[in-house]
């Protein structure tokens, strides 16, 4: 009976204290384990042990401006020492955040970095949108990919393969280094340390191939920037950190158009976007994913 | 007005320990001349406990297993001198370079700055240890009887090799030369390395002495001057004088040049770069010291590496210089910082060929006068940033690496990338008006396709109608559209450029998606430059 009771409370995590005046039941050829077993559970006892309900709550994150009063409505800002995932199809507003948030955080004194995957950063376009060039650190992946050798052997199987496969391979192998830039030099700059916002722009990637990430790769993402005051922005066309992001926002845009071909295009002019932006999910605020909308403008309106 | 003489006994010898530490627990003796006539010049005092002497051949000296045999080094004699220098430079402003082992400070008025005359000399010999030599530092009244003091309590100066050199400090105080110097032996006046006719008259001078029984300097001190000057001349007064700790003379000041340059040159060729870190990391950690003690820092490395160089064609070889410059930002002093940089732009750039002299030069600087703020934001620590950026570039290239400056043209590629500096004016953040912020509405940001989509573009009465290109997502009816507008620049330069750009809406999957096609006008080319996102 004795051994059923231990192993519940061992089942529960809890150390299993028999009463030493009542004595548990225990047979006569059984007292010296019985004894042995007591002690035991006696020294056990005296570890202090905080129940949960005394341990501390981590301290919610500070918030800071996303740089669109909109988003800062609806998720409170950019948690510090977090990772925000952006994800949203082509023209749904994420480059626009982006530099939004990086036009905040380098007006706030801070120094940024962005970890460019496809290479797509508009130098003009972060000039416009207020971000400060000489405390952004640009990382351009994509170049600098490495030499095939040119081996006999490699050159034969290579010339049986179909020419469509070998194009694909080389684009996999493409994608595959310059992700394996992305991470890697992301991991050098969060152990640098220093930083204040840093984007890993994903957007460019296809799903396929940005979901090859490891899941361990964000959960070490995370903890080097827990407890520090860098943000940690990805964007992405799918979110593909899993729990490990503390805010993930799904962007789209508005855009209804109408099929104008009668209108004359030179009469036409570009303005902005309308653009939605939906909390998908935060660790920092459980309430019902809830959406809003906010415009941006283009540069020549002024 | 006290004087101090830092004075290195063994100098030759001094200075390979210095290029080589792990030479201080071994015997060695220094060869010079042409093979195979080779002599030793200079033993430590290990080497004397196995019977090494000055005047040996190398034959003699290879003898003894354990000896390590080292050529004499200009180079490093230069580099032990010049760090001798700065040792006596990080001390007082007034040092006179008496001889590559000897240098002489005015240490008047620096009491009262770096306390007491033992303190000060202490100070001189931990500095010197620091950067390498083990010197011996006397304090006295005048440069001469300082000099006396350093060379004659070192021990190596009476009798060179074999005598075991008590390195420390020697305080003479004033007045009390006569009494201190005077067990010192006679020989201690012609320790100078003289040569030729001068050799000869010293040699002359101390059998001279001997012949009188003179064996100390308390004997020639008590000598009748005038006797002694019938018999030797103003030469025996002069030595009398030293003897006596009276003669007095300025120092002669020099301005000690700011040049930390450090060399070694390889007894054999070393081709990995293992091996080169580990001499580069000696060399750095020299020059650090050095910079240290003038408390510099610096900008800008220079490495020279003297390779050897094989021709197939005459079978014989030659030497070449391999240069790479490592600028930084800012003004570093991390020796293993630097050792990493060298490292990672070695892997990039590695010389190719085997390596027999490394040259190492610093260009100094005054360090940076930093001090974060208690409200500032952080920026990342030069150093680490410098390391991290270094291996990024190492990763995705050198020129994609960087902070960006925008061109003064209108040209769509009118950036270049410049080196990031983690040290731009620092300013409070300004506080923004909330309502202002709120007004503020996003600027629409365009991402681009480098190099842009070749595209196939479809017109109809001189407007796209559909777009083709290799990217399946850009590629459909335009289902809106906006231009031409039309940019032109450069004209009256050979990289004219002239476009037609258009704001174009696609069909992406189930969304819109907008885009911008550019019509080169002088190429007649299509392209799909970007997307609005």
């Amino acid at each position: 009976m004795s051994s059923a009771v231990v192993s519940t409370s061992a089942a529960l995590g809890r150390p299993f204290l028999f009463d030493a005046e009542a004595g548990p039941e225990v047979c006569p050829g059984e007292s010296a384990l019985a004894r042995v077993r007591q002690s035991t559970l006696k020294k056990s006892a005296q570890i202090p042990l905080t129940p949960a309900s005394r341990l501390e709550i981590r301290p919610a994150p500070e918030m800071v401006s996303s740089g669109i009063s909109a988003i800062d409505t609806l998720t409170g800002g950019l948690p510090r020492g977090c990772l925000t995932e952006i994800c949203g199809p082509a023209s749904s507003g994420r480059t626009t955040l982006m530099l939004a948030a990086l036009a905040a955080a380098t007006h706030r004194g801070e120094f940024c970095a962005v970890v460019d995957a496809s290479d797509a950063l508009d130098p003009h376009s972060a000039a416009v949108a207020g971000v400060e060039l000489n405390r952004l650190l640009w990382v351009r992946c994509g170049e600098n990919l490495p030499q095939k050798k040119n081996s006999p052997q490699r050159h034969r199987v290579t010339e049986k393969q179909n020419q469509k496969e070998g194009m694909r391979s080389l684009g996999t192998d493409r994608s595959e280094h310059r992700l394996e830039q992305v991470l890697r030099a992301t991991d050098l700059l969060l152990e640098s340390g220093g930083f204040g916002l840093i984007v890993l722009d994903l957007a460019d990637l296809p799903p396929q191939d940005a979901r090859r990430v490891p899941l361990t790769t964000w959960f070490r993402f995370r903890r080097a920037i827990e407890h520090t005051p860098t943000i940690l922005l990805a964007i992405e066309h799918q979110p593909i950190a899993g729990s490990c992001s503390s805010l993930l926002l799904q962007l789209g845009s508005q855009a209804e158009l109408e099929s104008v071909h009668k209108i004359p295009s030179h009469t036409q002019l570009l303005t902005g976007l309308d653009m939605r932006a939906e909390l998908i999910r935060s660790r920092l605020d459980r309430k019902p994913a809830r959406s809003v909308t906010f415009a941006t403008k283009t540069a020549w309106v002024g | 007005m006290p004087f101090a003489c830092i004075y290195v006994s063994n100098f030759p010898v001094a200075a390979a320990v210095r290029a080589e530490p792990e030479l201080q627990a071994r015997p060695v003796a220094i060869l010079e001349g042409k093979p195979p006539l080779e002599k030793i010049i200079a033993v430590n005092e290990k080497a004397g406990g196995f019977g090494i002497t000055p005047g040996m051949t190398k034959a003699q000296g290879e003898l003894c297993a354990e000896l390590a045999l080292r050529l004499r080094s200009p180079l490093q004699e230069n580099s032990a001198h010049a760090a001798l220098l700065d040792c006596a430079q990080s001390f007082s402003p007034c040092v006179e370079d008496s001889a590559p082992e000897t240098v002489f400070l005015d240490l008047a008025g620096m009491e009262s700055l770096l306390g007491s005359l033992p303190e000060i000399s202490r100070a001189i010999s931990n500095r010197a240890a620091a950067l390498g030599l083990r010197a011996h530092v006397a304090i006295a009244s005048n440069p001469d009887a300082a000099l006396l003091a350093a060379r004659g309590f070192c021990g190596a100066g009476l009798c060179g090799a074999g005598t075991p050199a008590r390195v420390g400090v020697t305080i003479i105080p004033a007045s009390k030369e006569a009494e201190q110097l005077g067990n010192l032996p006679v020989e201690v006046l012609f320790a100078d390395r003289l040569e030729g006719d001068q050799k000869k008259e010293a040699d002359r001078l101390l059998e001279t002495l001997d012949r009188w029984g003179i064996r100390n300097l308390r004997s020639l001190a008590a000598l009748p001057e005038v006797s002694l000057s019938e018999r030797l001349g103003q030469e025996g007064l002069r030595l009398q004088q030293l003897a006596r700790g009276a003669a007095s003379r300025a120092l002669v000041p020099v301005e000690v040049p700011l040049v930390f340059e450090e060399a070694v040159e390889l007894e054999h060729p070393i081709t990995l770069l293992e091996p080169l870190a580990f001499l580069l990391n000696r060399l750095l950690e020299q020059i650090c010291a050095r910079l240290g003690s003038r408390a510099l820092a610096t900008q800008e490395l220079r490495l020279t590496l003297e390779l050897e160089t094989y021709s197939s064609s005459s079978s014989s070889s030659s030497k070449s210089n391999f240069v790479r410059t490592l600028r930084l930002p800012l003004p570093l002093l991390d020796a293993k910082v630097f050792l990493k940089l060298l490292q990672l732009d070695l892997n990039a750039h590695p010389p190719g060929a085997p390596i027999v002299k490394i040259h190492l030069a610093a260009e100094p600087a005054r360090p940076r006068s930093a001090q974060g703020g208690l409200f500032l934001p952080p920026s990342p620590e030069p150093e680490k940033l410098e390391l991290t950026l270094a291996r990024v570039a190492g990763m995705v290239g050198e020129h994609k690496v960087g902070a960006l400056e925008l061109l003064d043209t209108h040209h769509p590629q009118g950036f270049r990338m410049r080196r990031f500096v983690a040290e731009v004016a620092r300013r409070v953040p300004q506080k923004q008006n909330p309502d202002v912020a709120q007004a503020a509405s996003a600027i629409t940001a365009l991402r681009r396709f480098r190099p842009p989509l070749r595209a196939t573009v479809t017109l109809e009465n001189g407007q796209p109608m559909r777009v083709a290109c290799n990217k399946k997502e850009v590629r459909g009816e335009v289902l809106w559209k906006a231009g031409p507008w039309r940019f032109s620049g450069d004209w009256w330069e050979h990289e004219a450029w002239s476009r037609d750009e258009w704001d174009i809406a696609l069909q992406n999957g189930e969304t819109i998606a907008l885009y911008r096609l550019v019509h080169d006008l002088l190429g007649g080319h299509w392209f799909v430059e970007g997307t609005y996102d």
